[in-house]
Order: C-alpha cells, then sequence, then structure tokens
C-alpha cells in the first residue's frame, strides 16, 4: 500500500459544484454520492456495533451447545442453522464480530500512530533518526508478512502465556489465561508491529514531498518552530492517503485475525472467532449437511468485500489521481 | 541507477542475517525442546543429553547461531528434527518443486484471464462493463481464500460432481484445478486493473490518435498499437508475482493436503521442526528482498519521474 502513487487532495476549485466548504466536508460530499461505498460503510458499522453489543444482538450464547440441536438446517430460531455441537451460526457470527472488532480496531490505531510518528519523525527530521528507522522498517518488510505472524503466534505466544501463568499465580488474580485476553494481546501485537512501517514509509513520503512546498518555506520564513510546522502543515495535508490506508488496514487486520485463528494458532477456542468457526465447519464439507457452510462463508465473505468497497470508495475520493 | 542497485545488494546480506538472527532467537527461546520433538514417544534423560551434546544443542546461544550461520553460507541447513537424519535442503527442494508447478499454473491462468479482461474493460469505459470488472475484480481481491475454498468444493465437489476434493497429482492431474483457481483469484483481481490502468494510460496517448486518424483499422489500433504498450508493466509485474503467490500457499496447500513448501511451513511450526522452519524463512525472506529491489527497480520505467537515489 506504500507503494501505490499518494497523491494529495484533488484541487477542490476544478469541482464544478460546491456546495461546502473546506476539503473535509468536500470529500464526506463526495463520498455521501457513491451508494456502494456508503451502504459498505453502514454494513461495517453494523457489524462492529453488532461486536460490541453482541450479548444483545445474538439470539444465544456463542457457546451453548446443544447436541439434539446439531447440524439443523436454517429456521427462525436458527436464521443460519446450527454447527455439529448445535451451536447457533448466527451467534458464532455476531460475537465473532466482536473478536474481529477489538483486534482490528487496536492493532490498527496502534499502527497508524507508531507509523504516523516514526514516518513524520523520519521524513522531517531524516538523516539521523531516519537511518534507526531504516533497517527495522527493511527486516520486517523482508519477512513475508503472514510468515511473521505465523512465527510469532507459534513461538512468543506460549511465553507470554507461561509468563501470565506466573502473574496470575503471584498476584492472585486469575482467569486472565483462560479468559483468552493472551491471545487477543499477541495477536495484536503481531499485526500492529507488521502494521507501522508500511504506514511509517507512507507518511514520510508524504512528508517529503510536502517540505519542499511554498508554504512550508514561508511558514518557516515567518519563524514557525519545527513542531508547528510538523503539526499545523505536515501532517494535516499528509492525512488523506493516512485515511485511505486505514481504511483498507482494517480489513487487512481482520484477514489476519482469521487466517491465524483458521490455521488454528490465532484465537483460541471456546473464545469465537470467524477463522476458527470456518475451520471447524469445514469437516461438514464432507457430510450431507455441507449446505450448513454456505451461510457463515456467505456472510464473513460479504463482509470482507465491504471492507474492499469501502476503502476502495475512500481513495476515489480522497486520492483521485490513484484512479 | 547501477550504484543503487548495488548498494541494495550490499544490503541483501545485512536483512538476511537480521532475519535469520530474529528466527533463530525465536526459535530458540520459543517453547518446545528440540530433544523432544526428535525422539518423539521414545524420550530417555541419558539419550537426550547425548543427542543434546552431539548436535551442540547444549552450547550458548551464540556458539549456535554462529555454526548455523557457517553452514548455511556452505549450503548446509542442518538436518530436520521430525524427519530424523534427513537434510533441511533434501527435504525442501522437492516440496518447493511442487509449490513452484501450482504457482506456475496460478500465473497462466491469471494472465490468461486477467490481460483481455483489463483491456475490454478499459475499452468499454462509460458504459456497464467497466464499473462491473472494477467491482468483480475488488471482489476477488478482498475475499479470503479460506471462504473461497470451502465455496469451491460446494460447487464443482457437491453440486456439480466435476473435480477431486484433494491431493496432488502434478501439473496435469485435475487435482490442481481448484487449488490453482483459488490462488488466482487475487491475481486475476490485481492484474485486471493493472491492465485497466495501464490501457486507459496508454489510450490517451497521441500515437493513437495519430494511428486512428490516419485510417487504421480499430482492431490493428487495439491490437498493434493500445495493448502492446499496456503490456510492458503487466509482462514485469506478471514475473514479479511469483513471489508473493507464497502468501497464499500456506493457506491453500493446508486446505487442499498439497504436498508444497506452504503446507509443508505450517506442518513445521506446529511440530517445532526449527531448522526447516529457519530455512523456509531464510528462502522466502531472501525472495522477498530481491523482489522488493526489483520491483522498486521497475518504478523509475513505469515512470520516469520517480528518480532513485
Amino acid at each position: 500500500m506504500a507503494r501505490t502513487r499518494a497523491g494529495a487532495l484533488a484541487s477542490a476549485g476544478q469541482e464544478e459544484e460546491r456546495p461546502v466548504r473546506g476539503p473535509w466536508a468536500l470529500a464526506w460530499f463526495r463520498f455521501r454520492r457513491k451508494k456502494l461505498p456508503l451502504a459498505c460503510l453502514g454494513i461495517i458499522l453494523a457489524v462492529y456495533l453488532a461486536g460490541v453489543f453482541a450479548p444483545f444482538v445474538a439470539s444465544q450464547d456463542y457457546n451453548k451447545q446443544d447436541l439434539d440441536q446439531a447440524r439443523q438446517a436454517p429456521s427462525l430460531e436458527h436464521p443460519l442453522g446450527t454447527d455439529r455441537l448445535g451451536r447457533d451460526q448466527y451467534s458464532r457470527i455476531v460475537y465473532g464480530a466482536r473478536t474481529a472488532a477489538i483486534v482490528s480496531i487496536l492493532s490498527v490505531s496502534f499502527g497508524t500512530v507508531a507509523g504516523v510518528v516514526m514516518g513524520g519523525l523520519s521524513g522531517y527530521f531524516g538523516g539521523r533518526f531516519y537511518s534507526i528507522v531504516q533497517p527495522i522498517e527493511d527486516i520486517l518488510f523482508a519477512f513475508p508478512g503472514m510468515l511473521l505472524l505465523i512465527l510469532i503466534a507459534a513461538t512468543v505466544k506460549p511465553r507470554v502465556v507461561e509468563f501470565t501463568r506466573a502473574f496470575e499465580d503471584a498476584t492472585g488474580i486469575s482467569g486472565l489465561v483462560k479468559s483468552g485476553v493472551v491471545d487477543y494481546f499477541v495477536i495484536f501485537a503481531a499485526l500492529a508491529l507488521f502494521a507501522w512501517p508500511g504506514m511509517s514509509r507512507l507518511v514520510r513520503g508524504q512528508i517529503l514531498a510536502l517540505r519542499e512546498t511554498e508554504y512550508v518555506e514561508a511558514a518557516r520564513a515567518i519563524g514557525s518552530s519545527g513542531w508547528t510546522i510538523i503539526r499545523r502543515h505536515l501532517l494535516p495535508n499528509a492525512m488523506a492517503p493516512v485515511i485511505v490506508s486505514v481504511s483498507f488496514g482494517l480489513g487487512g487486520a481482520v484477514t489476519g485475525e482469521v487466517v491465524l485463528s483458521w490455521l488454528g494458532i490465532g484465537i483460541q477456542p471456546p473464545n469465537p472467532s470467524w477463522g476458527r468457526m470456518i475451520w471447524e465447519n469445514q469437516a461438514m464439507l464432507r457430510t450431507p449437511e455441507w449446505y450448513l457452510l454456505v451461510g457463515p462463508i456467505v456472510v464473513v465473505g460479504l463482509i470482507f468485500f465491504c471492507f474492499a468497497l469501502l476503502g476502495d470508495g475512500i481513495n476515489d475520493v480522497l486520492n483521485p489521481r490513484a484512479r | 541507477m547501477w550504484g543503487y542497485v548495488f548498494r541494495r545488494l550490499l544490503r541483501l546480506p545485512l536483512v538476511l542475517l537480521a532475519v535469520s538472527f530474529v528466527t533463530f532467537t525465536l526459535g530458540h527461546y520459543g517453547p518446545g525442546d528440540p530433544v523432544e520433538v526428535l525422539m518423539g514417544q521414545k524420550f530417555n534423560q541419558e539419550v537426550a543429553d547425548r543427542i543434546r551434546r552431539e548436535r551442540g544443542l547444549d552450547r550458548p546461544f551464540h556458539e549456535q547461531y554462529i555454526s548455523y550461520i557457517g553452514g548455511v553460507l556452505q549450503g548446509d541447513f542442518g538436518e530436520s528434527y521430525k524427519f530424523q537424519g534427513q537434510p533441511v535442503l533434501d527435504l525442501v527442494l522437492p516440496k518447493a518443486a511442487v509449490s513452484a508447478q501450482l504457482g506456475l499454473a496460478v500465473i497462466l491462468i491469471s494472465t490468461v484471464v486477467a490481460i483481455p479482461l483489463g483491456l475490454v474493460a478499459a475499452i468499454k469505459q462509460g458504459t456497464w462493463v467497466d464499473p462491473s470488472v472494477v467491482i468483480v475484480t475488488l471482489f476477488f481481491m478482498s475475499v479470503p481464500a479460506f471462504i473461497t475454498m470451502p465455496f469451491f468444493v460446494i460447487v464443482f465437489v457437491r453440486t456439480l460432481h466435476v473435480l477431486p476434493t484433494t491431493g496432488w497429482g502434478g501439473m496435469l492431474a485435475p487435482q490442481i484445478v481448484m487449488p490453482a483457481l483459488v490462488m488466482s483469484l487475487g491475481a486475476i483481481g490485481s492484474l485486471t486493473r493493472l491492465m485497466r490502468a495501464s490501457t486507459m494510460e496508454v489510450i490517451g496517448q497521441d500515437f493513437v490518435r495519430t494511428a486512428r486518424s490516419k485510417g487504421l483499422l480499430e482492431r490493428v489500433v487495439l491490437f498493434r498499437h493500445v495493448a502492446r504498450n499496456a503490456l510492458i508493466p503487466i509482462i514485469t509485474v506478471i514475473g514479479l508475482s511469483l513471489a508473493t503467490l507464497v502468501e497464499g500457499a500456506f493457506i491453500v496447500e493446508t486446505f487442499f493436503g498439497i504436498p508444497g513448501i506452504g503446507a509443508f511451513a505450517v506442518d513445521s511450526f506446529f511440530s517445532r521442526d526449527y531448522p526447516v522452519i529457519m530455512a523456509l524463512v531464510l528462502m522466502i525472506a531472501a525472495s522477498y528482498v530481491v523482489f522488493n529491489l526489483l520491483v522498486d527497480l521497475v518504478y523509475p520505467l513505469l515512470d520516469p519521474r520517480i528518480r532513485l537515489r
């Protein structure tokens, strides 16, 4: 993503109609007319909210087993049917949204903040600071992302679990390991670690280009401090590609979590994850009830599609040159 | 330009050294005792101690690391823990060959589909064709493999009964169809978009107008002037996209039971076969670094405004 040609905001003057003022209001005005991305924004917000308010949205507990009700076809009671343990698939998707929301929001916000700070500093001060940051970025880039994720999940997590157990024993706090906090933490940390270098390069590229502009020169000429220039002039103008990158990054982080859980090294059962859910259901492909898999994969697949459509729509609005 | 390439290539061993160090450290301090993995069920303290001494696993971390790097420099990646007595390289190479065949099939499929599709989308701009192609390719790019794989099985195996579910029979066996299709989707998406953008750029240029104005058939203009020039950046990207296929291979090979590098890597992670993991990480990371360098080198060719420093 960092490699896409990132343009600044389109010159607002060329717009035929200008009902609103300010670049952000204009961007929103343009975005509002794009029906599909707008619908996707709504769907994704709904998915996140459903995750947050999962106990109210789901029809039953995601882990409630009822072997008498196993492999039921969709019905009013179970809109997407039940899995091999008689768990309601709809409720499992809703609770899976909670995991996806926690992991993606945490890792993307951390990756964005770290990336913007690192990229901003290495772009503006360049030289010595960048010579420290660049090798770290290079190494993180050299790792194929998925491999790094798997490596961290497979090697670091058991150590963190051990450490947390010792911490529980020492402090008398209990249930941390059992609650799966460690899974969430490690996945979040691994995704964030992988997210910031891309963002940092993106921001650095922006800053390097903006630093040479006349208005920054003017700001320097009237004696603004470096910090003021970064905060008032450089960062706001570098924001458009950052937002585009964030909107793609959310979908990417959700994919990362779900893939890890699918492989069995992400969120561990009984905690809910779309990846684990689909992995467990795959066994049904060999049984006559294979159609029960259709509901979950269509719903989850559509959510991923929505992330992409939203990112694409935002990209169109904020970054018209990259079309 | 050449100075830049030289400096980047100079950095390759440094990056690989760092990557190997990170991986080695994670493996060394990570969970799982290699000797236990090696001995499996027949664990015996005395024998375990002896193996530890023979393999140098009782030595301090830095000595182990240095001797490992020394071995790698001579082409020796050590022996697998899980498959006793087998050099890692002998295990990895046949699997790399399987993954390479799958990768080749993916590149063939995606090229054959994406280039005409992108061309048509660009030509039909302003009609319903273009936005539909854009949406469909976005769909291909965004829906992950673990969603499309069960979907393909449902369609081709459970409903149409035309394909075998899993396994591997080489490039010409029917087993390759589903994994290759699944892995192609993403590549089709990105290649089509690239071809579309590239064609649109070429269509607007003066020599195309000249070709039209001297009365050439539209067909001739499209194939001889537009398509040929639009293909230049695509061909480079196709060659380079081979490296990125590794990502999809982890999941697709595991799901379809294909004995390639991706499934092997996932297996090795679960059995904590660190010598194999190390070798795979190093090989994939090396190809990534080279790939990144090539992409950076291609950029100035695509857009002369970008200059390398």
